[in-house]
């Protein structure tokens, strides 16, 4: 035992070994390539597996380790990471940081109006290296050099000249065809030849010109200089901007503090998307609640009820709704309810002649999801309702009984209150569960129809949660993630007090305070 | 609390039940109909199909247009080893918060339960960057893989079932272990050989209820994937079937049924037990 024992340490120390050396080596590519956000993940990470690997006192953290590096890195960063993105204006048009922007804009050029144009050659090399030979318009010819650009004597034995006199090679470049140059373009356009004091770049295909420096960052402005007209643009909301409110694009992200949050109390459009798409949410989760808790009441009723036969039979049948994907219900459904193609349109246009607009109509397409959502929910209320109404005790019926109550009385005054005991908490997740129930909307509608005039994309059927989805990643507006990432907040402000109400109800807390 | 019903009281319990019935089973009845229909439109179909035929079921496993058997075997693995690592790591947490004292297990205790209320899915827009910048760095974790979305799956199923299975294991005398922790096991030991085995229900329980959510979650799937040969079953059915209701339904339906039958072949038998996880044990069956 003990001779294991040692050799279990033996083992455990030389992987710890290895995996530090490991660690070590990708700590260094890191540091060298500046990366020094992954760097330091990496090394606070070799630290505590190596303090919790080799400290007695550490001993619990063995166990729970595992599962909380999953926890922190997909759950509780990405909640930080959600309520940073959400003080910031990150959108489409202010995705890159303000030193990427920077860069960009002092890349940018200018031909001026008196530029110079020269007709050039191209040539590469076996390796692959890139040259030109530029003819200027007074004969003067240039050879690109690296990054400059040197004068250069064509009549030059080393030039060698096609039939029609031109240059076709010098030492071991080659001149590139007209087919071979458009598929250099990428490359001859990264060229950048100081000549002069000016840039030479590639201004069309067919020649190059002496470009100038369109932009200047002032750092201690803080500003951006545009060397051509003068006007001098000073960073103010995620934009470069002018004296006169002219923009430069890009712009970058930006703190703008609350202003998302603010957006949605204040600003009338989003103010007006929020209120509809927060109501319809209310309203959706409440009467999916309600009426798959009646519907599941009722059956479960029954299905209690010595004097029907067959109840486990219809039992096993009731419950296949809850036992489907619910992904794959949706689609069924969306189906079923088509207004050209589906069944319930047959149905209905039979009985009474008519279709119904299901998907199209904001009235009809709410209806057909509380029906669709109620038809996935109900036989869970069954089975909690179930297990409720078999656990009220007997006797207290027997005792109404002899107290000469009606059967009705009984239900409301017995059956009732003690069900609700138990019940309540779980109609409040429930709640907290259809309220942010994405996949259902999503496959079934899609949000859809479409609002007029809305100010962001929020359809009529969207709840919160999808159109936070759409702000996010679909809308025609561009990806608005700032706010999308403010709206997600306020959802888990509200689950969160569902919840805090929830705990009321259940031990949980309790569990946690008196420390079992 | 029930009296002897009237004929007049059976009727109308048999009626609602019958009702109840068709509400339930029409949408699957119809599926399983239009997958045996020869006709792949939705506006064709009849109940009872005049020429049945199992050609919906044969294209999906030999039409390469409908690359079904990827999507099952994407979502059984990721499904599959999802749920088994939870199921193992949850349980190592669970047994710590259950059996050791140590500094700050009350703070991890609420933590727990605060965290575990968070929807994961709220913070999609972070965890799709998040994925994206883990590309960069390890190609095979992050954007568009499946062990970056079963990482992804782990990180949301810890709160929840760590939480669960402590309350389990509380109800598991200590004397169970310590005999052999006086016998010089180390509690990793008593662990894996005492507190596991007798633990055995409730990890059955959060392996399925794992499973099954797995298997369903279409949103995280849906942003974190893309190419039809990296779906799982969620995200391919949806692809497959939007704006085809005309040309693809019967091909759906075929897919939508064994899709279903999967999870209804764990469901049904163990139903029992997968219910008393899923209310959190608060109703007894």
């Amino acid at each position: 035992m003990a001779g294991r024992a040692v050799v279990a340490q033996g083992v455990k120390l030389g992987l710890l070994a290895l995996l530090d050396g490991g660690v070590v080596w990708a700590a260094i590519s890191l540091l060298l390539r500046a990366d020094y956000i992954p760097f330091a993940i990496l090394t606070a990470g070799a630290f505590l597996l190596n303090y919790v690997v080799l400290s007695r006192r550490a001993y619990p953290l063995r166990f729970l380790l595992p599962g909380l590096v999953f926890l922190f890195a997909m759950v509780v960063y990405p909640i930080g990471y959600t309520i940073n993105v959400s003080l910031t204006n990150l959108q489409t048009g202010n995705l890159l940081t303000k030193a990427q922007v920077v860069a960009q804009l002092e890349g940018r050029y200018y031909l001026p109006p008196d530029h110079e144009t020269f007709t050039y050659w191209a040539f590469r090399n076996p390796q692959g290296e890139l040259r030109v030979i530029l003819l200027a318009e007074d004969g003067r010819s240039y050879l690109s050099e690296r990054n400059t650009l040197l004068p250069v004597d064509l009549t030059d034995p080393r030039f060698v000249r096609g039939a029609d006199g031109t240059v076709v090679a010098f030492d071991d470049f080659t001149r590139l065809s007209w087919a071979q140059i458009y598929q250099s373009l990428p490359a001859l356009e990264r060229l950048d030849l100081m000549w002069e004091g000016v840039h030479v770049r590639l201004a069309t295909v067919r020649e190059f010109g002496t470009y100038l420096r369109k932009y200047e960052y002032l750092r201690d402005a803080d500003a951006i200089r545009d060397l051509e007209t003068g006007i001098v643009y000073t960073a103010r909301e995620g934009y470069f901007t002018s004296p006169d409110g002219v923009r430069i694009e890009p712009g970058f992200q930006i703190y703008v503090g609350f202003r998302n949050y603010l957006d949605v109390l204040r600003n009338p459009g989003v103010r007006a998307d929020f209120t509809r798409v927060f109501g319809w949410t209310v309203a959706w989760s409440f009467l999916t609640v309600f009426f798959s808790f009646w519907v599941g009441l009722v059956l479960a009723y029954l299905l209690n009820d010595p004097y029907v036969r067959g109840r486990f039979f219809y039992r096993s049948l009731l419950i296949i709704p809850y036992a489907m994907p619910a992904f794959i219900s949706a689609l069924v459904w969306a189906g079923l309810f088509n207004t050209d193609l589906g069944v319930i349109n047959r149905i209905i246009g039979e009985l009474f002649g008519t279709k119904v607009r299901w998907l199209q109509d904001p009235f009809w397409a709410r209806t057909a999801l509380i029906f669709i959502n109620v038809w996935l929910t109900y036989p869970y209320m069954m089975i909690v309702s179930l297990g409720a109404l078999q656990s009220i005790p007997k006797e207290m019926y027997e005792a109404a009984r002899v107290d000469g109550a009606t059967g009705w009385q009984r239900f409301w005054t017995i059956t009732m209150p003690l069900l609700w005991v138990s019940v309540a908490p779980l109609l409040i997740g429930s709640f907290a569960f259809t309220f942010n129930n994405f996949t259902i909307i999503w496959l079934v509608t899609a949000g859809r129809p479409a609002v007029l005039g809305a100010a962001t994309p929020a359809g009529a059927t969207d709840i919160l949660i999808s159109w936070t989805y759409r702000l996010a990643f679909e809308g025609d507006r561009g990806n608005q993630l700032g706010l999308a990432s403010a709206v997600s907040i306020i959802i888990f402000v509200i689950i969160a007090t569902i919840s805090a109400v929830n705990f009321r109800f259940t031990r949980a807390l309790e569990d946690v305070s008196r420390g079992v | 609390m029930y009296s002897r019903p009237t004929v007049v009281g059976l009727v109308v319990r048999y009626t609602l039940i019958g009702t109840a019935l068709i509400y339930a089973l029409f949408p699957v009845l119809w599926i399983l109909s239009a997958s045996f229909n020869p006709t792949n439109n939705l506006l064709e179909q009849r109940l009872f199909p005049r020429n049945p035929t199992l050609e919906h079921y044969r294209r999906l496993f030999t039409d390469p247009t409908v690359p079904f058997p990827r999507w099952i075997l994407n979502t059984l693995q990721v499904s599959g080893i999802t749920s088994v690592i939870t199921v193992f790591l949850c349980a190592l947490g669970a047994y710590a918060f259950s059996r050791f004292r140590f500094r700050g297990r009350r703070a991890g205790l609420l933590g727990l339960l605060l965290v575990q209320m968070f929807p994961q899915m709220l913070a999609m827009v972070a965890i799709y960057l998040l994925l994206i910048r883990i590309k960069e760095f390890v190609p095979w974790l992050g954007y568009n893989t499946h062990p970056g979305l079963i990482m992804v799956y782990l990180g949301g199923a810890m709160g929840f079932n760590t939480w669960f299975m402590k309350g389990y294991f509380d109800t598991i005398p200590r004397s169970v272990e310590e005999s052999a922790l006086v016998d010089g096991a180390t509690p990793f030991q008593a662990f894996l050989r005492i507190v596991m085995p007798l633990a055995r229900p409730i990890l059955a329980v959060v392996l399925i209820i794992q499973f099954i959510t797995t298997y369903s979650e279409y949103v995280l799937a849906s942003i974190l994937l893309k190419g039809t040969e990296m779906y799982t079953l969620s995200v391919g059915l949806r692809f497959f079937i939007q704006q085809a209701y005309d040309r693809r339904w019967g091909a759906f339906s075929a897919a939508a049924i064994l899709g279903a039958l999967l999870i209804l072949a764990i469901f049904l038998p163990l139903q029992k037990l997968i219910i008393s996880g899923l209310t959190g044990g608060a109703v007894k069956e």
